[in-house]
């Protein structure tokens, strides 16, 4: 078995797996998998299993033979259903409300923009709507930036749709966003003040499935008074709130 | 350090929570462990008490080191649990003397229908099921422990009762709420009843006393001087951390069924529609309030067979993601009667049906119709209730895993004609325990002062056009009715 040193061989593998069974009728059993590739069996069996975690191949439960999955089909639908997303993330979001005392949305870009997945009403008695559904502009709000500093397209797409000023504060350069945006990389979380809304401020940081893929942003959103110092930096504890609360939802999305 | 926190155990059909809340009402700590199901026999559903009170040591331990607090720091105990679940255990060794036998265990369908309907609904709310407790403990009896019973060598509870008379070492009570849930107690006198008792055949001895759902019963040994001081059954613990406290405000619990509950206020109110007339609570010498019970049959589960029957969906989230590739359900409507239709119709022959197909009808109707179906079922049983109890709902409160639909949500605020509200706090039953163990020891004022815990995480209002609304109603009745047509 030849290998090219610098290339990772379990890569080529798990490559090789998916056109084996890409190849045939493609429903194979571990073993037919191994002989036809000259693996050890326990090997096969954990490029199919690690596979599987990742949507790209799947098991039939009663024959127990491996099949291609249908997370290949859906390749370019950026990693994770938006309704899973919610449904695995409600509780943390719903603790996040709590612990921060702001309201909390959760986005995911869809054509360019970002959509709330998510929605969970500030916790005091004040009427609010539900925003489940709208579409926000990604450079002008925290949980946009997130979204757009790990992901380059994106970033490109923004520019060319024009980077609409909403206020003053509104990063409307391309240069200015890159700032922002390689800002946010650095510390691993985004915050905007008076970039989309007068007097509110955001807080957001990615929310990530495996392998590091950022699938959605978390983030709070409130008065500048609320979230930010007198220095229109963001509150330490408000960032910590966010920030354990997108670690627990990706330690929980990595381990599905 | 001087925070001081309440502490529930919600003692679950298929795991043991602790939970650990302040003032606020905010989670601190969470310890939960599942328990195994036994299914010895076709029908037979248990559960091993002594593991289940092993579990409930661990965790509570688990959930106060989880969270660095010391047991001078709880206030107080409240347990919430699952209902009708039957323990008998050895008064002097104080070990189970038979598995439990779970709520959903069927073993006991000849004894009830052997029963006089009309008695035990007059009697107790209750329409004989298999699911209360009094056949259980009957079949218990009949199979090898009379004679034990007899003497008096052995108790019954249920789950709260065997955990309280763990905790306390030996104190043999359960509260209201379960009691209600037996068959053997007087929904007027809230006591056992005698005549009940002699027609299940179950010595008096062995019954717990009944006592309120918020007072303090004792303290727990493993927790030195804290007060155990609230038993509740899951729906109600529900209800109250909702704070349904107002006659007409109701709750449901949306899982692989749906339990709604709608307090009544101080009076029973009996269903003419198959409800079930049960306690809601009753905190210390005060009074009573009732409530009407219906359930959803199949909610959750006509999702699950969707992913897992038809495999139209990988994950259950998806089913809104399908429903959401088209506008509406194309005229195409499912009645789950997986087995038989429950509240209002009491159908047990009718069978689930699909109707309205055409060409036209793709994946996506039929997500549509899934969620639909949860969202009429939900308004049938508010119809009954309505009608039973003269008072009408105004808004809908939420829980449960179903609730991250945001499409059913939506549909059920639509086709209720009210708001659907979301709380904050998703763990209503162990909060409802905790409030009410908080309220038994002062931690909490008054209702009052529970009321101004609670925060909507969401909220849904109505959108639909009446018109449309009227004519879906009328086509899922129809729909309903080829259901009982297409009888087994």
């Amino acid at each position: 078995m030849s290998h090219v040193p610098g290339l990772i061989q379990s890569i080529e593998r798990s490559s090789a797996v998916l056109r084996l069974l890409a190849a045939g009728p493609g429903r194979l059993r571990v073993k037919e998998v191994a002989d036809a590739l000259a693996l050890p069996k326990s090997t096969a069996h954990s490029i199919l299993r690690t596979l599987e975690h990742v949507g790209f191949v799947e098991q039939d439960p009663d024959t127990a033979r491996y099949r291609l999955g249908r997370g290949l089909l859906d390749l370019g639908h950026g990693g994770i259903d938006l309704n899973e997303l919610r449904g695995r993330a409600l509780n943390w979001a719903d603790a996040l409300a709590s612990r921060s005392g702001e309201e909390v949305r959760i986005g995911a870009l869809r054509d360019d923009k970002v959509v709330v997945v998510h929605h969970v009403f500030r916790p005091d008695d004040s009427v609010q709507s539900l925003d489940t559904g709208r579409l926000l502009p990604p450079h002008a709000t925290a949980l946009g930036k997130v979204l757009l500093a790990y992901n380059a397209p994106a970033v490109e797409a923004a520019e060319r749709a024009g980077l609409e000023a909403y206020t003053r504060g509104t990063l409307t350069t391309a240069r200015a966003l890159a700032r922002s945006l390689s800002e946010t990389r650095e510390r691993g979380w985004a915050l905007s003040v008076e970039e989309w809304e007068a007097g509110r401020a955001g807080i957001a940081a990615p929310v990530r499935s495996f392998g590091g893929l950022v699938v959605g942003a978390i983030g709070i959103s409130g008065t500048v008074e609320r979230l930010c110092d007198t220095r229109r930096q963001a509150l330490t504890v408000q960032v910590e709130h966010v920030l354990s609360t997108a670690r627990a939802i990706s330690r929980d999305l990595a381990a599905s | 350090m001087t925070d001081r926190y309440v502490l529930a155990i919600d003692q679950g059909t298929t795991s043991t929570r602790c939970i650990l809340f302040d003032r606020r009402a905010t989670v601190v700590a969470v310890a939960r462990g599942e328990h195994p199901q036994s299914y010895p026999r076709p029908g037979w559903v248990e559960h091993d008490a002594a593991r289940i009170w092993r579990d409930t040591q661990r965790l509570i331990k688990r959930a106060l080191s989880e969270a660095g607090v010391e047991s001078s720091q709880v206030a107080a105990v409240g347990i919430a649990n699952q209902r009708e679940t039957v323990v008998v255990w050895d008064k002097a060794t104080g070990t189970p003397v038979a598995p439990a036998i779970v709520w959903q265990d069927t073993r006991t369908s000849a004894l009830v229908e052997r029963l006089d309907a009309e008695l035990i609904r007059s009697r107790t709310g209750l329409t004989p099921a298999t699911y209360f407790s009094a056949t259980k403990v009957q079949w218990l009896l009949d199979n090898g422990l009379r004679a034990r019973a007899e003497r008096g060598e052995l108790l019954f509870g249920t789950m709260d009762s065997w955990l309280i008379w763990n905790l306390t070492g030996g104190l043999h009570i359960t509260d209201v709420t379960n009691a209600s849930r037996t068959m053997l107690m007087n929904l007027t006198t809230l006591e056992w009843d005698d005549e009940l008792l002699a027609l299940f055949d179950i010595p008096r001895a062995m019954l717990p006393q009944i006592r309120s759902s918020a007072e303090v019963y004792g303290t727990a040994s493993l927790l030195p001087g804290v007060p155990i001081a609230a038993a509740i059954g899951d729906q109600q613990a529900a209800l109250f951390g909702q704070t349904c406290f107002s006659p007409g405000e109701a709750k449901c619990t949306y899982g692989t069924g749906g339990f709604l509950l709608m307090n009544t206020g101080t009076e029973p109110v009996r269903s003419n529609h198959g409800l079930i007339t049960t306690v809601g609570y009753r905190i210390g010498a005060g009074e009573v309030a009732y409530a009407l019970e219906g359930s959803i049959a199949v909610a959750g589960s006509l999702v699950q067979w969707m992913r897992d029957g038809l495999g139209l969906i990988a994950t259950a989230s998806e089913i809104e993601t399908l429903a959401g590739t088209v506008d509406d359900n194309g005229g195409c409507y499912i009645v789950p009667a997986f087995s038989g239709l429950f509240a209002p119709y009491w159908k047990s022959e009718a069978r689930g049906v699909i109707v309205g197909l055409t060409s036209y009808i793709n994946k996506g109707h039929l997500a549509r119709a899934v969620l639909e179906a949860t969202a009429w079922q939900t308004r049938d049983v508010v119809e009954a209730m309505n009608a039973d109890s003269g008072l009408t709902l105004t808004a809908l409160n939420v829980d449960g895993g179903m609730t991250a639909d945001n499409l059913l949500m939506r549909t059920i605020a639509d086709f209720l004609q009210v708001p659907v509200v979301r709380p904050m706090v998703a763990e209503t039953v162990s909060l409802g325990a905790a409030y009410a163990a908080g309220l038994a020891v002062g931690y909490w004022s008054d209702l009052r002062d529970l009321r101004n815990n609670r925060h909507s995480a969401g909220r849904w209002s109505p959108s639909m056009d009446e018109a449309r609304r009227a004519a879906e109603y009328a086509n899922w009745k129809r729909a309903v009715e080829s259901a009982v047509f297409f009888s087994s």
